[in-house]
């Protein structure tokens, strides 16, 4: 794994204030190409706000985020294109069809050849079928699927997802895992936050957790086997 | 990046003015399609003013000699409320949703954003002073349909979206938006009120064309301020702190 040599994803020094509080202290790690982080920690503890300062949604008040070569302060919006996020709200509009919701954002995403591209995922998330329904008539798992799809639309080296799990069932957590196996095989960088260990363990190549706003490594590098 | 990715492939780069304006439309339409489907701006709009027309007709039916002296003011109240009825879903809805974060991790300046929900909110005002002028002219005979009210209205309407727009994602993330935007929002607007009502009852009076172009001026060069300030803004707004 020459490519671990060379994260995608770099965060130095990170620390971010809401009024007094502050929520990230001090946080520094990194991603290689290939390699899955999970992100464990209890709710309030940070985990969404360094998501959303990864993704560009947020800046933080100290330190720097590297995506590649690239600082994300110096390249707002053309750095997007490289990172694919899933929420634990499915930002997709439920008035639309899931093809109309991929349509939407592939546009924005500029995508070349949209219509491959959107049937292809909608078959392997297996939603070709429910293609023209609209999005309110979808179940959770569903739903989660195609924010998945929507995620992955423009093919981004990063993908963030936070707490993927959230109200998934047994098979649609299976799917998961195997989507979430195929990304690290096709050398995507991905972090992950979940508050289940057991989740974190089978996911990633390594696990940290937030406490406090601070960083601690639980497993060392590849040392949990796949 | 793009060695590990099939992103340089997948997606076009850059794209200058192209693509700042293939986001504009894509966020329009998705705004106009999503509108269509759940009706919930439009037909409140609409309704709310020709029932206000309805009212402001049978309040002063009896009491005003000409109606002429009283169609500019009410033309302009109407659309002033009736318009801040519909603004504050521009992003609210996003926000209820939860999908203004897909929309921010979108590529795309925050500028076509902000542009996009203008085109749109400039569609649903337009359909509403489509249904609203006629009413004023059954209600009152009074005919609106003159070159320098139309222009009026095209200026007043334009400007008061820009900045409504603006104010909507302004307060799109507090909870009390719907009574919070018209109270920030109508103060600002008056200069673009006092405007539309000038032009309007200097054409309704017959007053000469002259006196007109001074509130049209007025009118032009606040649409021009309102969207200098939205273009220094959109991108600070939906940082937060």
């Amino acid at each position: 794994m020459t490519k671990r040599a060379a994260p995608l994803i770099r965060c130095e020094q990170v620390e971010k204030r809401f009024g007094h509080k502050r929520v990230l202290r001090d946080v520094s790690f990194s991603v290689a190409a290939g390699e899955v982080l999970s992100l464990l920690g209890a709710n309030g503890s940070g985990k969404t706000t360094l998501l959303r300062i990864i993704a560009s949604l947020d800046r933080p008040d100290k330190g720097e985020v590297w995506l590649g070569p690239v600082p994300l302060s110096t390249a707002a919006n053309e750095i997007r294109r490289y990172i694919g996020v899933v929420a634990h709200t499915p930002l997709l509009y439920d008035r639309l069809t899931g093809a109309e919701n991929l349509q939407f954002f592939a546009r924005l995403y500029d995508v070349k050849e949209p219509q491959r591209r959107i049937e292809l995922l909608l078959q392997t998330l297996d939603l070709w079928r429910w293609r023209d329904s609209a999005v309110r008539t979808y179940s959770r798992g569903m739903s989660q699927r195609l924010a998945i799809a929507r995620a992955l639309l423009h093919d981004p080296p990063v993908v963030l997802l936070d707490e993927p799990d959230t109200g998934l069932d047994r098979e649609s957590l299976k799917q998961m895992t195997g989507l979430i196996r195929q990304l690290r095989k096709r050398n995507r960088a991905l972090l992950l936050t979940t508050h289940s260990m057991e989740r974190a363990v089978a996911w990633a190549d390594r696990v940290v957790e937030l406490r406090a706003g601070r960083l601690h490594q639980l497993e060392g590098p590849n040392r949990i086997g796949k | 990046m793009a060695e590990h990715s099939e992103a340089g492939r997948v997606t076009r780069k850059g794209g200058g003015l192209a693509a700042y304006l293939r986001g504009v439309w894509a966020v329009a339409e998705k705004d106009v399609r999503t509108e269509f489907r759940a009706k919930e701006v439009v037909g409140t709009m609409a309704a709310f003013s020709v029932l206000a027309a309805v009212v402001f007709g049978l309040a002063f039916d009896l009491r005003v000699p000409r109606p002429e002296l009283v169609v500019p003011g009410i033309l302009w109240v109407i659309i002033l409320f009736g318009g801040v009825l519909g603004l504050h879903r521009s992003f609210g809805s996003e926000l209820d949703r939860g999908t203004l974060t897909g929309l921010l991790l979108a590529p795309v300046e925050r500028s076509a954003i902000y542009l996009g929900k203008v085109a749109a909110n400039l569609l649903y005002f337009l359909i509403m002073e489509a249904l609203l002028v006629p009413v004023l002219l059954i209600l009152f005979d009074v005919n609106l349909l003159k070159p320098l009210v139309l222009l009026a209205l095209a200026l007043g309407t334009v400007g008061y979206v820009g900045a409504g727009t603006l104010f909507a994602a302004l307060t799109a993330q507090n909870r009390a938006r719907e009574t919070l935007l018209p109270v920030l929002l109508l103060p600002v607007l008056a200069p673009l009120f006092i405007s539309g009502v000038g032009v309007t009852a200097v054409v309704l009076d017959g007053r000469g064309n002259a006196e007109a172009w001074p509130w049209l001026g007025i009118m032009g060069l606040y649409d021009a301020l309102v969207y200098a300030i939205a273009f220094l803004l959109v991108d600070v707004i939906w940082e937060r702190t």
